[in-house]
């Protein structure tokens, strides 16, 4: 499924410069030093981490989004830096688990 | 990083990279602060450069010149309550002393410290990578030290390869000695 397609089932779109992309799969994590070595190309990645390195890292895994869990605030700035350098910021009120689960059904 | 001495290693290499003669990495333990330091003799940075390192997109969108070691350790300390801090002289703005100091300053009681790891394993792959260089690692707990300066180990062995097997097999058990004779007296243990 398409980024931009998630907005129709309760996630809120905080960056979306390419909202076309394809999601392939999800990754989790919140070391961000090992989601960089083992996030996949295309996946959605989960967090709860909302610094200027999720963005870097989003950026060098070359995921197609990020996505916030529990409703995370992602400061200002940060949400312009993301749209600066194209990467799709998405946002769930849910828990990780839960948004998991919810991935899950929309992506395979 | 998993583990601080990971990102240790990340940045050390930042040093090699400026052409550091001497990198010295330093690490004391005073109560619940770490401190980590790391001080070069390399070709420095400029005020902008040292501002654009903390940035992740420095460097990623270039060509990964120097990485994500600073910013990652940043938010390392950060995580803690700490904080990093960075002052750099150019070779350009004084030739006779020129170089880089990183200090990062870690609470070691908060809960998302990050657990130093085998340090002891990041400065054996330093050596090996770069045996021209030289490296002083000293780690102070509790007014116990561990070190080692590669300088004094060159003096004595003359023309053999710092990366030789035997050399880095010595300096590996040497090492180990003196971790287990700072161990004894307690204060927080890298290993736990």
């Amino acid at each position: 499924m398409k980024v931009s397609e998630l907005q129709a089932h309760g996630f809120e779109a905080l960056s979306l410069p390419d909202g076309d992309r394809e999601i392939d799969g999800v990754y989790i994590g919140d070391l961000l030093s090992w989601v960089m070595g083992r996030a996949q190309m295309d996946n959605a990645w989960i967090t709860i981490m909302t610094n200027v390195n999720v963005i870097a890292v989003a950026a060098l895994a070359d995921t197609s989004c990020v996505i916030l869990a529990e409703g995370v605030e992602m400061p200002d700035d940060l949400v312009q830096t993301a749209r600066d350098k194209e990467i799709n910021v998405l946002r769930s009120s849910q828990p990780i688990y839960e948004t998991a689960l919810q991935l899950a059904a929309l992506v395979s | 990083m998993k583990e601080l001495s990971l990102n240790i290693l990340d940045v050390a290499e930042n040093s090699v990279k400026a052409g550091a003669s001497l990198t010295q990495i330093l690490l004391t333990e005073e109560g619940d602060v770490l401190k980590l330091e790391f001080v070069d003799d390399g070709c420095g940075m400029s005020e902008d450069v040292v501002r654009s390192v903390i940035d992740p997109f420095y460097t990623t969108r270039t060509t990964r010149k120097v990485g994500m070691g600073i910013p990652l350790l940043k938010l390392a300390c950060e995580q803690t309550g700490g904080n990093l801090e960075i002052s750099s002289t150019t070779a350009d703005a004084n030739p006779e002393e020129h170089g880089t100091h990183v200090t990062a300053t870690f609470y070691t009681d908060h809960i998302d410290f990050t657990p130093l790891g085998d340090v002891s394993a990041s400065i054996l792959t330093l050596i090996q990578g770069h045996p021209d260089t030289d490296f002083l690692f000293r780690h102070e707990r509790n007014g116990r030290v561990v070190e080692l300066d590669t300088r004094e180990l060159r003096e004595v062995l003359e023309d053999v390869p710092l990366n030789s097997y035997d050399v880095m097999e010595w300096i590996r058990g040497n090492l180990q000695e003196q971790y287990e004779e700072l161990s004894e007296d307690g204060g927080y243990n890298g290993e736990e």
